[in-house]
């Protein structure tokens, strides 16, 4: 690792840190108390693994707008199979596996019919909401109680951390093993640092790009599932916008929307510095409207900040 | 060259100097031309012509030297400062908007207005007035320029310049797109301008194309004035001397070769009308100016564009080929394009240089970074690269340094088949010697090691003949019939690539 890309992740961990500061000097003590920060871990996990998914997808330089929908229909087909009477573990396999097709029908459409990522995943975001409604009959679907509905409680009398959490910490790290360790991680970044260049050297851009927007599907379906665990429904009007936050986090932890860049670390850390503003803002007795302008407004400093680094490269260059 | 006249001549540039760090691109040159005066500006690829006129347009700022206008000092400080001083340049790539309709494109950014609204009445008239002035009004206002040929396109183009009030128009390679008989309107089209008094600059490869249409010459060589006259007194075979000049160093070494076994044969290929066979322990050469179809027949050659017909062998390997199973062939394509294409500037030298054998460096589709690296590291070492290590980001390097990975990425994947296209262009000197070097070493007879094979394409006609054993020159999308190194000059290189005019 060169000390650049560390100074980079090092920039967005002190972001962290001094968000955290903030809300500390302004809520209290009680702001780092063990139990509030589960709560905020617990409260960050949707959003987290469905940005390390979406890190896959914006290094390779595309964009993947359907999450929030693929998220409401994982939770519309986990409650189907657990109320038609399937295993839990059926059902949630039955779920990612919804949500990679959907992945699989983006990535299709994008590689053959040569439309632009954004459009694609645009009208798939309302096919797939549309679909999730039609598949509920646009109502909520109860489901019988089974330990998927456990997946972010901590256990009884247990100091541990819910086994929802762990499960993000495992993919994430299996992720940035992927990006790191892995031909697929390496053309990932060739096609998104330069496709002519994936092109020349044989890399085989359209499986690739299919199997991100695969991947990325299949981490909002995890993302359903923990989305389903919290609320005990299928709910097919779940997570409008959330793909919005996905993105930010992603953006936030130095991804680049030009693709060839962005990290697992960084997602999760941008995921984090989000979470912190909310509960923060909730915290502090701060109204919603106050915690989206501050939301918004590091969104903005982030990227700027970004530019004013690459701006630094390409002057040594 | 800058004959004594009585006017001043419409505009002229004295002794411009430019130089980008290390390299002089202009080391003093003079150009005037006068109004109703065609001026031909001629010179190989670097000669600098491109970097005098990015200067009179205002684009780059000289080192030295005075330029004036009627008499009057000029010194743009940017490009709309050169076009309010009415200079008009009218690339190879047009700058038009090709949604909007002729008038808009006419009158882009020179609007007329009324009551703070367009008047689009007026737009329409001066439109259909400036296509007529230039006897086009076969011409609709109204057509969207996308819909237009290229060569209609063109003349919208030189309209808006003579709309606007430009009095100095520079055309660069103004014919590389047309047809013969559009080509002969554009020409009809100078001459009435000219005789309305306008000062043109013609760029053109095509040495017949200024002998037909420009007054007066202008040759370019490495950054100085090579010579210039009336056209009409100057040869073809005297611009093409001037274009060459002289001395070539010894930058070139030569070992010991001899031809082996045929590693790549291709018999009848469209595009590119090329049948040629490339043998181990040789160096084939490809000339022909920018645009002739080298770079397509490469790309052809290499699976990343359709072959329309003919056949094409690598090693055993016949029928149809993607880059990727080229890589496989052991065929190996440098880009032309070192930033756009050869290499991912923002990842770092050692994902670049090892791109196409990620599968050396661990089982079943995993990788070891630290193996990747060590790869690199020798590859920077035997080659000189001088960067802080196979983890700095290659866009961090010098163009030179940068074009040393590019080539890795042949030499490490140990290609039998390098297709090499322009491999020193813009790079620095002490980078092109070693690359020379190496070219010289992959082909040359070495105990115990097969010699390679090289196909080269480049622009720089010393290089070709210091480097090849055969050459072929390619003219309008046909590549001609390969000659032995000893039995072609320089001035029979160049006169096969330009000669002919424009027609094919």
């Amino acid at each position: 690792m060169t000390t650049r890309s560390l100074m980079e992740r090092a920039g967005t961990f002190l972001g962290l840190v001094l968000v955290a500061l903030i809300f500390g000097a302004l809520v209290g003590p009680q702001f780092f108390s063990p139990g509030n920060l589960e709560l905020m871990a617990r409260q960050t996990a949707i959003v987290s693994i469905a940005a390390v998914g979406m890190t896959v997808v914006i290094v390779s330089g595309g964009i993947d707008l359907s999450v929030g929908s693929i998220i409401a229909l994982s939770t519309v087909v986990i409650a189907l199979l657990l109320r038609s009477g399937a295993d839990p573990a059926v059902a949630a396999l039955g779920a990612v596996g919804a949500a990679a097709v959907c992945g699989l029908v983006n990535g299709v459409l994008i590689t053959r019919l040569r439309v632009v990522p954004f459009i694609v995943t645009l009208g798939t975001m309302l096919v797939i909401r549309g679909a999730a409604k039609g598949l509920a009959d646009e109502r909520r679907i109860e489901a019988p109680v089974t330990w998927l509905n456990d997946l972010l409680r901590v256990p009884r009398g247990s100091s541990l951390l819910p086994s929802g959490i762990w499960a993000v910490i495992a993919l994430a790290l299996i992720v940035a093993g992927v990006l790191r360790y892995t031909r697929f991680g390496r053309h990932v970044f060739a096609i998104g640092s330069n496709e002519r260049m994936a092109r020349l050297c044989g890399v085989a851009i359209s499986r690739t790009k299919v199997l991100v927007y695969m991947l990325t599907a299949a981490f909002a379906g995890v993302a359903g599932l923990l989305q389903f665990s919290k609320l005990s429904v299928g709910d097919p009007t779940v997570a409008i916008g959330l793909e919005l936050d996905v993105i930010a986090a992603v953006i936030i932890g130095g991804g680049s929307l030009l693709g060839g860049r962005g990290t697992v670390s960084g997602t999760l850390i941008g995921a984090a510095i989000m979470t912190v503003i909310q509960i923060g803002c909730s915290q502090k007795g701060l109204a919603n409207w106050i915690q989206q302008i501050v939301t918004g407004g590091i969104i903005v400093a982030a990227v700027a900040l970004d530019r004013v680094r690459s701006a630094d490269l390409m002057r040594h260059h | 060259m800058t004959g004594p006249s009585t006017a001043p001549p419409r505009f002229e540039m004295r002794g411009i100097r430019k130089a980008f760090g290390a390299t002089t691109a202009l080391a003093g040159v003079d150009l005037s031309v006068a109004s109703g005066e065609i001026c031909g500006l001629i010179g190989q690829n670097g000669a600098g012509k491109s970097t005098l006129m990015s200067i009179l347009a205002g684009a780059l700022a000289p080192d030295s030297g005075s330029m004036f206008i009627d008499g009057a000092p000029y010194a743009p400080q940017n490009p709309l400062e050169a076009r309010r001083a009415g200079i008009a340049m009218i690339y190879q790539a047009l700058s038009l908007a090709p949604h909007l309709s002729v008038t808009e494109n006419i009158l882009m950014g020179a609007e007329p207005m009324r009551f703070g609204l367009l008047d689009r009445a007026r737009m329409r008239d001066i439109a259909t007035r400036a296509l007529a002035d230039l006897g086009h009004d076969d011409i609709s206002p109204d057509a969207a320029v996308g819909s237009l040929s290229v060569a209609a396109q063109q003349l919208v183009e030189i309209a808006r310049a003579i709309a606007v009030g430009c009095r100095v128009l520079v055309l660069d390679e103004p014919t590389s797109s047309l047809g013969r008989a559009d080509v002969e309107r554009l020409f009809d089209l100078l001459r009435r301008l000219k005789a309305q008094g306008h000062a043109i600059v013609y760029i053109s490869h095509f040495i017949e194309e200024v002998k037909t249409v420009a007054d007066r010459f202008t040759v370019l060589r490495d950054g100085r004035n090579a010579g210039g006259g009336a056209t009409h007194e100057a040869t073809h075979d005297d611009i093409v001397a001037l274009m060459v000049g002289g001395d070539v160093g010894d930058l070139f070494p030569r070992s010991p070769r001899s031809r082996g076994e045929a590693i790549l044969e291709v018999d009848g290929l469209q595009p590119g009308s090329a049948s040629f066979t490339l043998h181990r322990g040789e160096v084939f050469g490809i000339a022909g100016v920018i645009g002739s179809g080298r770079t397509r027949l490469f790309r052809t050659l290499f699976g990343l564009a359709p072959v329309r017909s003919g056949r094409v062998r690598v090693a055993t390997f016949s029928g149809r080929a993607s880059p990727g199973a080229r890589w496989r062939h052991g065929m190996g394509l440098l880009s032309e394009d070192r930033t756009d294409e050869g290499l991912a500037l923002g990842l770092d030298i050692a994902t670049n240089l090892t791109m196409t054998r990620l599968s050396s460096f661990g089982p079943a589709g995993l990788l070891s970074p630290s193996r990747q690296q060590s790869a690199a590291s020798a590859w920077i070492e035997r080659l000189q690269i001088k960067c802080a290590g196979p983890a700095q980001r290659a866009g961090e390097l010098s163009g030179g340094n940068q074009q040393k990975i590019a080539i890795a990425r042949l030499l490490h994947h140990d290609v039998d088949v390098l297709l090499l296209d322009e491999p020193t262009r813009g790079i620095d000197i002490g980078s092109k010697a070693q690359i020379y070097r190496l070219m010289d070493e992959l082909v040359a007879d070495r105990p115990g090691r097969t010699p390679k094979a090289v196909l080269l394409v480049s622009s720089y006609l010393p290089e070709l003949l210091g480097l090849c054993d055969r050459i072929a020159v390619m003219r309008r999308g046909q590549l001609g019939e390969a000659e032995p190194v000893g039995a072609v000059t320089e001035h029979d290189l160049m006169l096969a690539a330009t000669g002919g005019g424009s027609g094919a």
